[in-house]
């Protein structure tokens, strides 16, 4: 079994698109959407929820109003500026604390310091997470609540279940959509992957990113291959990612036009090899192949 | 003119164009003698940098705490790893394991150590850039590659808003912990988004996030006429106000891959800024009261961040 990353450091370069054309492509994949912030492979692949379960990546602080006394030890513990002095009044004393919950990071300091026990620990919801059919078959994805934390556990459950519906249902590919940027959700993202495909579009940003992203594959020892997007919009810097990635050792596995069937395939809610017809579709059936070749045991 | 005003630069979906509007409306702004900074805090990629081009005057690096254990002092007892929720500091038959990339610096470990065996030690997480770029005061994080504590250093990027400036903060993609820790405090928030599927979706996860932080907000459509209209329906049926639409024109993308400022070379694009600065003035006048509640409670917490950059200008 495989399993193959599609990230890019810069957001909006394509990643989406280019895995919904890659599950259409695939016989024999289950399909992961790791991008859980902002999670919008299921508007292309609409799946079928056979599944759905909270997600708890850890816990939450919250004041039971009637024992507190209003001492401020919370507040003093509290790293994460969570404990605010804006509580309703209670028998005891005229204001109270709440627990910020935006704010709060779950290290539960408060609910051991507090002298009166009346601060809860409790299990936080952050999310869902679903196991769906879709038309190139199993899908596991999420959705992460908002303003909530620990979108790196996610990710990695995510991951794990896919494998584990890989291995159930005999699929030897798992195909990931991951996020933007090189942090937590990344990082669990990529972390024990066999290959990771960089998409980057030729600007600057995108270079920059690309840069930082391929250090990041590379602090992980992960093999990485590198997509130029839209690279007709800069073939100097197009050409200029391309060199830099050679000297990396790294390869290019593809290059995509920019085409406005990308947009259209999108509002149709097609992948690009479904929507497409014309050289749009042989670039990335192209950079499929060479990705799978990639991925052959040398 | 607005001074001592916050505006962060948001979107959800990555690539909408959050850079391109923080960066034009900073030089934009700059230009007709207003006093403003740019605070970079897509600290995972950040790019302000490529546009504005400043000059650098100085730079350090940003620590955390993390623990640093005595072994020496250690008795073994397996408090810190009882309080620790993070499995940061783990104490297996008197051995005690610190994993320093998953500390949040909550204190738990050194405070509840009755043998004084912990101390926190600073652990460096990336960078910070201070500098001027043709009128507009820079600043920008780094997170150093392989490391996660993504919202403690743009918490430290945060830390320089100065308050008689517009300060225009480039937030980073997504919904979660580092995009709640950019917004957090700003005056207004502006969500830029594109008219499509996946634009609108992501628009939608934003919104949610800034009505739960009670933030007032606004919309921007980039490469507007690319996708279909749904993003404008929305925004009549929420009633959110769409501030800027700017057009889908190759030309824009090309100055954009070349890192150049829009309203630099292709000056018919000076009206669409113009107007947002217009709509930015206003802004200031219907919450003036609410922000000066907010700067009194920022001063009493006095930052009490567990973050620090080491060489303070």
């Amino acid at each position: 079994m495989k399993e193959i990353v599609v990230i890019s450091g810069k957001g909006g370069t394509g990643k989406t698109s280019i895995v919904a054309s890659f599950a259409a492509l695939a016989n024999n994949a289950v399909l992961a959407d790791c991008d859980v912030d902002a999670a919008d492979l299921y508007l292309v692949l609409e799946p079928d929820i056979k599944q759905t379960h909270d997600f708890s990546g850890g816990k939450l602080a919250s004041v039971i109003t009637e024992k507190c006394i209003g001492c401020g030890r919370c507040e003093e513990v509290c790293n994460f500026d969570a404990a605010v002095f804006n509580g309703p009044p209670n028998d005891v004393v005229e204001r109270t604390y709440t627990i910020d919950s935006i704010a709060c990071e779950g290290c539960g300091l408060c609910v051991h310091y507090c002298p009166v026990d009346a601060i809860e620990f409790k299990d936080a919801v952050n999310g869902q997470w679903f196991i769906s059919d879709t038309r190139f078959g199993p899908m596991v994805h999420a959705r992460l609540g908002i303003a909530q934390e620990n979108s790196g556990k996610l990710v990695s459950l995510i991951r794990k279940q896919s494998k584990q519906i890989a291995a159930e249902q005999n699929k030897d590919l798992i195909i990931v959509d991951g996020s933007p940027g090189i942090g937590c959700p990344v990082i669990a993202s990529i972390v024990g992957a066999d290959l990771v495909l960089a998409v980057t579009e030729p600007t600057i940003s995108g270079q920059h990113d690309l840069d930082r992203v391929v250090e990041l594959t590379k602090h992980f020892k992960i093999p990485t291959a590198v997509c130029v997007n839209k690279y007709d919009i800069n073939v100097k810097i197009t050409k200029a990612i391309e060199k830099k990635a050679l000297e990396r050792d790294l390869k290019v596995a593809g290059k995509i036009t920019y085409d406005i069937a990308v947009t259209k395939a999108q509002i149709a809610a097609r992948s690009i090899v479904e929507y497409s017809s014309n050289g749009l579709k042989d670039q990335i059936v192209s950079l499929w192949e060479s990705v799978l070749d990639i991925l052959k045991p040398s | 003119m607005p001074d001592n005003l916050v505006i962060a630069v948001a979107s959800g979906k990555g690539g909408t164009g959050k850079t391109t509007i923080a960066t034009n409306l900073a030089h934009y702004t700059a230009r007709l003698g207003q006093k403003v900074q740019y605070l970079d805090c897509d600290v995972e990629e950040p790019n302000g940098h490529i546009f504005l081009k400043p000059k650098i005057d100085f730079s350090g690096a940003v620590t955390i705490d993390v623990p640093q254990v005595d072994l020496e002092k250690c008795t073994g007892c397996g408090k810190c790893g009882e309080i620790c929720q993070y499995s940061a500091i783990i104490c297996i038959k008197e051995n005690v394991l610190t994993f320093e990339q998953l500390c949040h610096s909550c204190s738990g470990c050194w405070r509840i150590c009755p043998a004084d065996a912990i101390k926190p030690k600073p652990l460096n997480i990336g960078d910070i850039e201070f500098g001027k770029a043709s009128g507009v005061d820079f600043v920008g994080g780094k997170l150093r590659i392989g490391y996660v504590r993504t919202p403690s250093l743009i918490k430290e990027v945060k830390k320089h808003i100065k308050e008689d400036h517009l300060a225009i903060i480039d937030v980073p993609p997504g919904t979660s912990c580092p995009v709640v820790e950019a917004v957090r405090g700003a005056d207004f928030v502006l969500l830029i988004t594109e008219p499509t599927p996946f634009g609108l979706n992501d628009l939608k996860l934003t919104v949610g996030l800034v009505r739960e932080m009670n933030l007032p907000f606004a919309i921007i459509i980039n490469r507007y006429g690319i996708g279909n209209n749904e993003v404008e329906k929305y925004c009549a049926a929420e009633n959110i106000d769409i501030v800027l639409k700017l057009p889908d024109d190759r030309r824009i993308a090309e100055a954009y891959s070349s890192g150049r400022i829009i309203v630099d070379v292709l000056s018919e694009y000076l009206k669409q800024f113009s107007e947002l600065y217009e709509y930015i003035k206003r802004i200031k006048v219907g919450i003036n009261d609410k922000r000066r509640l907010r700067v009194r409670r920022k001063n009493k917490s006095g930052f009490r961040s567990s973050s620090s950059c080491t060489q303070d200008p």
